[in-house]
């Protein structure tokens, strides 16, 4: 009961996320929403140790909360290299992956 | 000196001619007089050792192996680099050593078109490495190494500076060989195995081969016949001796038939019918058919042939055939015979080749009909293919005569204590070996009539206008300067090639016992061999 | 070369009893030697001498006449001082050997076998070789391989030297092979002709098809007696030390065979008469004392396997082999003498024939006999031979053809006359000559060892050969002379004589037209050469003998001389008609088997030694007078009875009664054959007149002439039928087996195997193995292409699918746990 709540929200955001890294073409939006995915599963962590009385989901919490720092950090550089190059950070335009 | 501690000669004597091809190895081919003169030297400087071998030779130890070796080689099969030399090898071993100076000599003037003397004389040096090795080998696999050491650069010369079917009959060389010697190799482990897988050395397996059992002697000795037979080259196995001979440059056809062919009767000598005396005694009357078969067919073979050197290749399987009798008879005047018979049919139809050679060289063909009137034109040539023709017919007081005759006395009175139940097989058989050499006589006479008497033909007369105009008419592009021009008679080098050759022939065919005396103590011991293994 | 002082010297040099020695005979060997040697010498030098090497030829001949003649000194001394008490002259030979070739328990020798059989031969050979060599500087001086014409000739006395003296079988080969190698050399002088080269091709193959015989004789012999040592076989034959008389048989007849060969016998003659187109001297020698003799003396030589093989006396035997061939050969040759044109033919076919008397002797037991007219036909027939050589050198322009380039000559060649005539008298037989005391032996012995039907042969064959040779003496010599003799002769050539003669004469007719294509291609034949080796003026070179100006230089006149004295001096060494045994006491120790005297043998009871061959003749005549046989002859018990297993009958004693029938013969062959051939030639009116011209107009008599003229057809056999079906038909079956089905097999073989490798690579590894690998590489790349559109390079499509699969991934987790 106590922790459906925090897992309810968690999955909206998750969720939220998801749609945010689909559908959006803003890369800095693919970002927000990755960073919404990210601590949607650090809610989870924190909800679950919470319930098992354990502290390893306090730690995990925070070794995802530092490296989504720095994921946010290399995210962002490369959408201001990919602006700098092609004046747009627009994904659908981007297809230099393609195989 | 004693021949008995002289150790190393017959290594330095094998081995040198190696000496000579390092040296090539390190000059330009475009240097191409030097390296004829460093071929000639060192076959030459081998000569020499040879002959200082036969000069310590004890010749009344003849029966005994002399200068042996033995010393560890391939320890893990138990294979010994043991070599020495007995009667039987010892003419084969000089002779091999001529053949391969006159050869080198003969070479100075008449380089096959092909060019690029290095690599052929290099392939002639090591050669001649294989086949005086295959001569001193007392050891299975040392024999088999030279043995096999002789194919490449014989499939080399042929392929390389041999005529227009030269890629055909060298493969067919090469494979014919190469499967004989894997059945050959196949009997060598059997036999191995089968006495304890002690050791290779020939004397051991003297010793220990009679104590195989019949049957597996018989399965033996059939891997080691088809192995030798494809060399000698017996009927059915001949085939590829007409091909290889016909395209081969003249040197290679020369060494082929001097001393090639001599590995394969050598092999049964040596190697077969001592080791495996019940194996030899089931096979001997097969042998003695084949051979028969062989004497009849080649000589009917050499009738049909329209082509000079085709023919003299023909007259081998002839020869041979009659060699292959004297072995079979297995009596000390059969293999006596055998053993002449090898050294004359090398002299006889070495030099048989050496005038194909130079005919082919003069006239541009080699086709019987086209040539004729030899004597007026090179009567010098036409002599000596008359005195070789009547050489190779086994005329008595020429060197033939002591391969044939012996042969025919030896395989009428087959050895009584192994053959005594195949007598009137081996009685009939010498009937009708004696029909060849009347055969013999009718291909090489025939030929010597057609190209040698009668008036030149007018295609190669010199000044003939008409045959001028009928041969540019017949469109004969690829004479460009008229086909007289070329034609003229025995040069000073051929003769220095030929002389010694013919000097032999006439040698030995007076006085053979020069031969059979040195021969005669090491047959005897060999015999004693394969009746102690029978017995 | 006995002469008598020589013999009277020797008499001193005598040693123990049955030992013939000396120096000349100790190194007889040097006879064939000092030839041989001259060979070589010859060969490589002769070029470069003044007479072209025909002074070694001539000199090393000379030399090895020297040996021969000392060595017959020697022995005749050693025979003549030691005899036993029978009077029989029994003397050791004298053999003297190296070791030739050793082969396990075998030795071959190699050198010399002295008696009396060789001792006759070395001198005949040596002698005869000598006055050939001679007449020789002469006859073919000028010719283009003159150096190389010497050298053969003297390779091939020395041959026929080796063989007569060899101690061995294999020696003896050698001999008889290199006499074969010269007599191809000397027929096939003139190769540019194809014919010439033809005839030498043909001597030296159908002699070497007998010499089977002589190999696989040889080797036969070696398996009865252990040795091939003619000494030691004889003596083994005649003690009957062998296990199985049937081999003997077979032995015998596979010598024999080799003899047939060599000998020019029935029915391997044919090569014969083609050797005629070697040069004269060459067929000379090769007919008189060489070559063709090597047969005859190979059976004499080995008498006993021959003997005691064949049973040959034995009683009752009325036929063998030896004497069958040898009657065959001697009426079938006389035959084909008679319608021959080419005067060297009818030599050439009168040797075959004497040559049949010669085996026939033999066959019948008359050892003596046999080689006895080896020695008398030697002289008289070289001296034929080269008196023909004579007139076609001196009258007839290089032609031997009697109908066309002969006739009259006579007057103006009288020394080739008169040898011709003593030597045709001598060849007939008629009393006093040579010939005569040797045949009649024959022919003789034939009937007393009651081979009757061989007696009749040999007296019809003297009466034949009376009449062939009057016919070609006839031809040659009288009538009028024809085309080059009638130029020599200062007639007018007479042409329209020659026409005349030709219509007249249906049967020669017959030739011109070409009915026998065969008999007009060789006479054309025999021309070549000498058109081919025309000399011009050849009267110039040369001097002719002083009383006889017109005949030939004394270089061939004088051999003919001494042949001509020869052909009739020669008998009397053994003249039964005068009791002359001196021949046959010298030689019958050769025979190699015991002589049964039966009733005692006349002439042999004398007992002075004689040194001196005239005393001899005079004391055999005196001893032979009253002596035991002549009681024989008059009981007339002439039937033999062996009185041993093995033994030779000594032969029968001479009557005149018993020669009377082969001398009528003899003189009604001369006489008819002289009238037949006046009528026909001549055209002179006789009792033979009605016969002329018989051959056209009776068919039998037509088809025997050219059943003749064709040589029976024997070279038809042999060249058209035998030689053609093993070169062309049997030789390329043969090669086409080769080619088609061993080679087709091993051909096969690879092709099939390449094909199969073919098969394997295409199917096993390019489909299955390597197939496999393609496949999964094909499947990759395929699943690749078809994912290709998922990898869009675009992220928000890769975050989609990420999820996408993350969350079928839960569902399934959550199916699966629930």
């Amino acid at each position: 009961m106590y922790a459906f709540n925090f897992l309810l929200l968690s999955a909206a955001l998750f969720s939220f996320g998801i749609y945010g890294v689909i559908a959006r073409k803003n890369a800095v939006m693919v970002l927000m929403s990755i960073e919404l995915i990210l601590n949607s599963v650090n809610l989870n962590l924190v909800a679950f140790a919470l319930m098992n009385n354990s502290i390893d989901g306090h730690v995990f919490a925070l070794f995802v909360i530092a490296i989504a720092a720095a994921e946010v950090g290399v995210g962002l550089a490369m959408v201001l290299m990919i602006y700098r190059n092609r004046r747009s950070i627009a994904l659908d335009e981007l297809s230099e992956m393609k195989g | 000196m004693d021949p008995f501690k002289n150790n190393e000669l017959l290594t330095i004597g094998t081995f040198l001619p190696l000496v000579g091809v390092v040296i090539m190895m390190f000059i330009s081919a475009a240097e191409e007089q030097l390296h004829k003169m460093i071929a000639i030297v060192t076959a030459g400087a081998t000569l020499v050792v040879g002959i200082i071998t036969l000069l310590q030779y004890d010749y009344d130890a003849s029966g005994q192996l002399q200068f042996v070796v033995n010393e560890e080689w391939i320890s893990v099969i138990n294979s010994n680099y043991n070599i020495g030399l007995d009667g039987i090898s010892l003419p084969l071993y000089f002779l091999s050593m001529v053949v391969t100076f006159l050869v080198a000599l003969y070479t100075y003037d008449n380089m096959p078109d092909a060019g690029s003397p290095k690599m052929f004389l290099m392939l002639m040096l090591i050669l001649q490495v294989g086949m005086a090795g295959s001569f001193i080998a007392q050891d299975l696999i040392l024999f088999f190494v030279f043995f096999e050491i002789v194919l490449l650069p014989m499939y080399f010369m042929i392929g390389v500076w041999g005529g227009e079917d030269r890629q055909y009959a060298s493969l067919k060389f090469f494979l014919y060989t190469m499967f004989g010697s894997a059945l050959m190799l196949v009997a060598f482990l059997a036999i191995y195995y089968n006495t304890g897988a002690e050791s290779f050395a020939f004397q051991h397996l003297y010793e220990a081969g009679a104590g195989i059992g019949r049957n597996t002697q018989i399965w033996i000795f059939t891997g080691m016949f088809i192995g030798f037979a494809v060399k000698v080259p017996m009927f059915p196995f001949h085939t590829w001796l007409p091909d290889a001979h016909t395209q081969a440059p003249t040197q290679g056809s020369v060494i082929l038939a001097a001393i090639l062919l001599k590995l394969g009767t050598y092999g049964f000598v040596r190697i077969a019918l001592p080791m495996l005396p019940q194996g030899a005694e089931a096979w001997a009357p097969v042998i003695a058919v084949l051979a028969v078969i062989g004497i009849i067919y080649g000589a009917l073979g050499c009738l049909a042939q329209t082509d000079m050197k085709r023919l003299i290749a023909f007259s081998s399987v002839a020869h041979m055939g009659f060699v292959m009798l004297g072995i079979s008879t297995l009596t000390v005047t059969g293999i006596n015979a055998a053993l002449f018979g090898m050294v004359a049919h090398g002299l006889i139809t070495g030099m048989l080749f050496f005038i194909a050679g130079s005919v082919k060289h003069r006239y541009h063909t080699l086709e019987i009909s086209r040539l004729s009137g030899m004597l007026i034109q090179v009567p010098k040539l036409g002599w000596l293919l008359g005195f070789s023709a009547m050489a190779s017919l086994g005329l008595p007081g020429l060197a033939g005569f002591w391969g044939e005759f012996p042969a025919l006395l030896a395989s009428w009175n087959p050895n009584d204590a192994i053959l005594g139940d195949q007598l009137e097989l081996y009685r009939v058989l010498t009937v009708i070996a004696a029909l060849g050499t009347v055969l013999a006589a009718a291909y090489l006479l025939w030929l010597y009539q057609r190209t040698a008497f009668g008036n030149p033909s007018p295609e190669f007369m010199p000044e003939a206008p008409a045959a001028r105009s009928l041969s540019a008419a017949a469109n004969d592009e690829h004479h460009d300067h008229h086909a007289a021009d070329d034609i003229h008679d025995v040069t000073p080098l051929e003769w220095i090639a030929w002389t010694p050759f013919l000097v032999a022939i006439v040698v030995f065919g007076v006085y053979p016992q020069l031969m059979f005396e040195i021969m005669d103590p090491a047959v005897v011991e060999l015999v004693n061999v394969i009746e102690a293994g029978v017995g | 070369m006995s002469q008598p002082s020589m013999l009277l010297a020797a008499e001193e040099s005598g040693h123990a009893i049955g030992e013939a020695s000396g120096w000349f005979l100790e190194n007889a060997w040097l006879i064939p030697v000092i030839p041989a040697v001259a060979f070589f010498l010859i060969l490589f030098f002769g070029k470069k001498l003044p007479r072209g090497g025909s002074e070694f030829g001539l000199a090393a001949m000379l030399g090895s006449l020297v040996i021969a003649a000392g060595a017959t000194w020697q022995w005749i001394s050693s025979t003549t001082s030691h005899y036993d008490e029978a009077g029989n002259y029994e003397v050791e030979p004298v053999i003297r050997e190296i070791v030739w070739w050793q082969s396990g328990p075998y030795e071959f020798g190699l050198g010399q076998h002295i008696d009396g059989l060789a001792i006759m031969a070395l001198l005949l050979v040596a002698f005869i070789s000598t006055l050939v060599q001679l007449y020789s500087t002469e006859y073919v001086n000028g010719d283009r391989r003159y150096t190389h014409y010497f050298a053969a000739l003297t390779l091939f006395s020395s041959g026929m030297l080796a063989m007569v003296l060899a101690p061995d079988m294999v020696q003896l080969i050698l001999g008889w092979e290199i006499m074969g190698l010269c007599s191809f050399m000397l027929i096939g002088h003139w190769w540019e002709e194809q014919a010439n080269s033809k005839a030498a091709l043909k001597a030296f193959f159908t002699v070497r098809v007998g010499d089977m015989g002589l190999l696989v004789g040889t080797a036969m012999l070696l398996a009865i007696f252990g040795t091939l040592q003619i000494s030691e076989i004889n003596a083994l034959a005649a003690a009957g030390e062998f296990d199985s008389q049937n081999m003997l048989m077979w032995t015998a007849v596979a010598l024999f065979i080799a003899c047939i060969g060599k000998s020019g016998q029935f029915p391997l003659h044919t090569w014969l008469p083609d050797a005629m187109a070697g040069p004269t001297p060459v067929s000379s020698l090769l007919h008189s004392s060489t070559m063709v003799v090597a047969g005859v003396f190979l059976v004499a030589r080995i008498y006993p396997v021959f003997h005691v093989g064949l049973d040959i006396n034995a009683a009752g035997q009325s036929v063998n082999l030896i004497a069958a061939i040898g009657g065959i050969t001697l009426l079938v040759a006389a035959a084909l003498a008679f319608v021959q044109n080419d005067i060297k033919k009818v030599l050439a076919y009168s040797t075959v024939s004497q040559l049949g008397y010669m085996m026939m002797g033999l066959g019948v037991g008359a050892w003596t006999g046999a080689v006895f007219h080896i020695f008398t036909h030697a002289f008289f027939k070289c001296c034929l031979f080269l008196a023909a050589g004579s007139i076609s050198h001196t009258a007839a322009h290089h032609s031997f053809d009697m109908k066309k380039d002969m006739g009259g000559i006579w007057k103006k060649m009288p020394v080739t006359f008169g040898a011709w005539m003593v030597s045709t008298a001598a060849l007939m037989g008629i009393p006093f000559t040579a010939g005569f005391f040797s045949k009649d032996e024959i022919i003789d012995s034939a009937k007393h060892f009651e081979y009757t039907w061989f007696y009749y042969a040999g007296i019809i064959g003297a009466f034949m050969t009376a009449a062939y040779m009057t016919r070609a003496t006839y031809l040659t010599f009288f009538g009028k002379p024809r085309g080059a003799a009638a130029h020599y002769m200062g007639v007018e050539h007479d042409t329209h004589g020659e026409v005349h003669e030709h219509s007249a004469h249906p049967d020669e007719a017959e030739h011109a037209d070409g009915h026998i294509p065969d008999h007009t291609v060789d006479a054309h034949d025999d021309h070549g050469h000498d058109d081919d080796h025309a000399h011009d003026g050849h009267a110039t070179h040369g001097r002719p003998l002083p009383f006889a100006p017109f005949d030939s230089p004394w270089k061939i006149t004088a051999p003919l001389i001494i042949l001509a004295a020869l052909a009739v001096g020669a008998g009397y060494l053994n003249a039964p008609a005068l009791k002359i045994y001196w021949f046959e006491h010298q030689t019958e120790s050769s025979i190699g088997l015991p002589i049964d005297h039966g009733d005692d043998h006349g002439g042999e009871e004398t007992e002075e030694p004689h040194g001196d061959e005239e005393a001899l003749v005079v004391s055999e005549v005196a001893a032979g007078a009253n002596g035991p046989f002549a009681s024989a002859a008059e009981g007339g018990d002439h039937s033999y009875e062996p009185s041993g297993p093995y033994a030779v009958p000594a032969p029968p004693v001479f009557t005149w009664a018993n020669a009377a029938p082969g001398l009528i013969l003899v003189a009604l062959g001369i006489l008819v054959s002289w009238f037949a051939s006046l009528a026909v030639f001549a055209r002179r009116k006789n009792p033979f007149s009605p016969f002329v011209g018989l051959t056209t107009r009776s068919r039998p008599i037509g088809a025997l002439h050219s059943f003749l003229v064709n040589k029976l057809y024997l070279d038809h056999l042999y060249e058209k039928v035998i030689v053609r079906a093993v070169a062309h038909p049997i030789a390329k079956a043969a090669y086409w087996f080769n080619q088609n089905v061993i080679d087709g097999i091993v051909n096969t073989v690879g092709t099939v195997t390449r094909r199969l490798g073919g098969w394997v690579y295409r199917n096993i590894d390019q489909r299955v193995v390597d197939g496999a690998v393609n496949a999964s590489g094909t499947a990759a790349s395929e699943s690749g292409h078809a994912l290709q559109p998922v990898q869009s390079g675009k992220v928000n499509q890769y975050g989609a699918l990420l999820f996408g699969a993350a969350g079928i991934g839960a569902i399934l987790l959550i199916i699966l746990n629930g």
